[in-house]
């Protein structure tokens, strides 16, 4: 048969004709999406579990401004030598390439939740049905005086991995024989409650086997910390003499820095140092505050049971960013409520089973070389909040292979929560 | 086989059901007698040193010549590079017949042709294996008339569906894909096995704090739904 004009033309109108209508049915009865925001533990796993249990009934977008993430867990093993910073670098492909995820790098700008929009830096306008925030931390301006970002490669945080990490890193293994580190630890609540503590037995260890005569300085504006009694049990028996912590008591939360000529001024006293890791005061990562998320104390208050915004139901904040209760600002606390979360968003939108929520979190930090310590809990949600249930903590006295054993736990959870997040 | 799955699987037999499992079933008490064949040459509990044979405690889950500062034969180095770690099967078969397991041992010694006399060894020479921190006075973890599970419980029929989600808060530990990077992997075990290894740990009969406290909030249904989807559990 020869193509007539007519029929060509036929043919033609029925094809616009489907394309039209198809674009219609895409506007009123497209699959649902999803936007996350932040591609870490919480994120990266949202998107994840809602693509993977959704099995293509709902499109994911996930936004993250880096190509390769680095988990701020195990960044601290990094500083001490005990992993490669490639060992802790991930990327998305495993999420687009497999689960179908829109992997987006770009930085989310602002959220219209009237709209139900979030646009982005480079200019773009993503819709969603629902959207997931897990932006992590950003810190208060003006917690250390004397320190801001224009002063953060003299004086780094490195809070969230990457760089920052390497920066530091490298000044502690460049301190003159004898010098002093100094860390500014941060007040409650924080990222990581365990991780300065961590950090400064990474930091021990370093300069044990290169430069014992160092010291370390922590000033602190808390009067307790996570696993208190078996990290300072590992300090003397490990790094004796080595390090010194100023509570509260002696000036710990009256601190300030300088960063031209290195000195930390702790209730008016100077010292003088060599590496000064300052650790701010924190709050919800910024996006959560532009999009009128964010509570009195700077974090996002949520509903217990779904991981839902208290002031917007299309809302899911998770991790770091959310006042989760009891639950600690942890990787693995983001990592738990993301699937809490997943479930809720697939049921909102699907119609499939919710069940009820279940919550948990352990805290691994290595003292030294196969000296690990945990700290974990289960909790479930209340009206009012998520709240534990059960707890442990490692305990001082505890021999040796147990620490070790402990120790190698720690690897196995890190492959598998990466692989939970990333695939 | 991996050293942590051994140590699981060792533990597990010994925990199935009653009539499942009876031929395994070692009495400590009557192992202690047993383990007068042994003493002269090994030690166990507390201070124990390495003597004419090395030390045995923490014995379940440790690879063969693997105490340090004793001197071993080559031939059982040779076996514990190749792998050879001390499980309920391999120690049944070492001590029914050192030599036949690995010929060059310099364990001089017959063996215990009575299968009942090894489990009962087997029995007390695992209360000195299971929580470091309880040696030498733990208590035995693993003994089957420790653990009291309803064998109805064991003919709950678990939601596989219910179970994917559950399995959630596995998996930021456990690798689904049932490999070990330093936890044990916990897919396509034989439910039975599954159920008994979880109500170990909610009965605190096994030792590991973050699974006594994951288990304890999980239900019979809940422990059975896991056992399901994890025991059916493909690649993705």
């Amino acid at each position: 048969m020869t193509l007539n004009r007519r029929s060509f033309l036929g043919a033609a109108t029925a094809t616009a004709a489907s394309l039209g209508a198809a674009r219609v049915w895409g506007a009123s009865h497209g699959k649902p999406r999803v936007v996350v925001i932040g591609g870490g533990a919480g994120g990266a796993t949202a998107a994840r579990y809602i693509a993977k249990d959704s099995n293509g009934e709902i499109d994911v977008t996930l936004i993250e401004p880096t190509r390769t993430y680095y988990t701020c867990f195990f960044s601290n093993l990094y500083i001490g030598g005990f992993r490669e910073l490639s060992s802790i670098a991930h990327t998305y492909g495993t999420l687009a390439a497999e689960y179908g995820v829109n992997v987006v790098h770009d930085w989310a700008v602002g959220i219209d939740r009237d709209a139900k929009t979030v646009s982005l830096a480079g200019g773009y306008t993503l819709p969603y049905d629902r959207l997931v925030v897990s932006p992590g931390i950003d810190f208060i301006e003006g917690s250390v005086p004397g320190w801001g970002v224009e002063t953060q490669n003299a004086m780094p945080h490195s809070w969230k991995a990457g760089s920052q990490t390497q920066l530091l890193k490298a000044q502690i293994e460049s301190m003159p024989q004898g010098g002093t580190f100094a860390m500014v630890a941060p007040p409650n609540p924080f990222r990581c409650p365990p991780g300065p503590y961590e950090r400064i037995s990474m930091v021990a260890h370093v300069l044990k086997e290169t430069n014992p005569t160092a010291k370390i300085l922590i000033a602190d504006p808390k009067e307790k910390f996570s696993k208190q009694g078996v990290f300072e049990e590992g300090w003397n028996k490990h790094y004796s003499g080595m390090i010194q912590r100023i509570g509260p008591d002696f000036g710990g939360d009256k601190v300030e820095v300088r960063a031209d000529s290195m000195e930390l001024v702790i209730d008016g006293e100077v010292e003088k140092v060599d590496v000064c890791n300052v650790i701010p005061a924190q709050k919800a990562g910024r996006i959560a505050e532009l999009a009128g998320l964010t509570g009195a104390n700077g974090f996002c208050d949520i509903v217990p049971a779904t991981m839902q915004s208290r002031v917007d139901e299309n809302i899911h904040v998770l991790g770091d960013a959310c006042n989760a209760g009891d639950m600690p600002k942890s990787g693995f606390s983001a990592n738990s409520q993301a699937k809490v979360a997943a479930m809720a968003v697939r049921a909102a939108l699907t119609g499939s089973k919710a069940f009820p929520a279940k919550y948990s979190n352990t805290c691994w930090s290595l003292v030294e070389t196969n000296d690990g310590i945990k700290v974990g809990a289960s909790y479930q949600a209340t009206e009012e909040k998520i709240a534990q249930v059960d707890g442990f903590v490692s305990q001082t006295g505890e021999d040796a292979d147990l620490r070790k054993a402990t120790f190698e736990e720690s690897l196995g959870w890190y492959a598998g929560i990466t692989a939970d997040m990333f695939g | 086989m991996n050293r942590f799955l051994r140590i699981f699987s060792a533990s597990v037999i010994a925990l199935l059901p009653l009539a499942a499992q009876a031929e395994l079933a070692g009495d400590a008490d009557r192992g202690a007698e047993v383990w007068n064949k042994c003493k002269g040459c090994h030690q166990i509990g507390e201070g124990a040193v390495n003597r004419i044979g090395p030390q045995l405690n923490r014995l379940f889950g440790r690879q063969a010549a693997s105490i340090e500062g004793f001197s071993y034969s080559k031939s059982m180095q040779r076996a514990g590079n190749d792998g050879l770690t001390w499980t309920f099967e391999t120690l049944d078969a070492y001590i029914d017949n050192p030599k036949a397991l690995v010929s060059g041992t310099r364990m001089s010694f017959p063996g215990v042709k009575d299968a009942q006399d090894r489990a009962d060894l087997m029995a007390w020479l695992r209360r000195y294996s299971d929580k470091p921190s309880d040696i030498p006075d733990a208590e035995p973890t693993a003994r089957l008339d420790y653990i009291h599970v309803d064998p109805a419980v064991f003919e709950i029929k678990g939601d596989p569906e219910f179970g994917e989600y559950l399995a959630s808060e596995c998996t930021t530990c456990h690798l689904r894909d049932g490999s070990d990077e330093g936890i044990p992997s916990i897919t396509l075990w034989p439910e039975d096995d599954f159920v008994a290894a979880m109500h170990a740990y909610k009965q605190q009969l096994r030792p590991h704090p973050v699974m006594q406290m994951m288990a304890s909030r999980l239900t019979d249904e809940e422990i059975a739904a896991l056992a399901a989807y994890f025991g059916a559990l493909e690649d993705e």
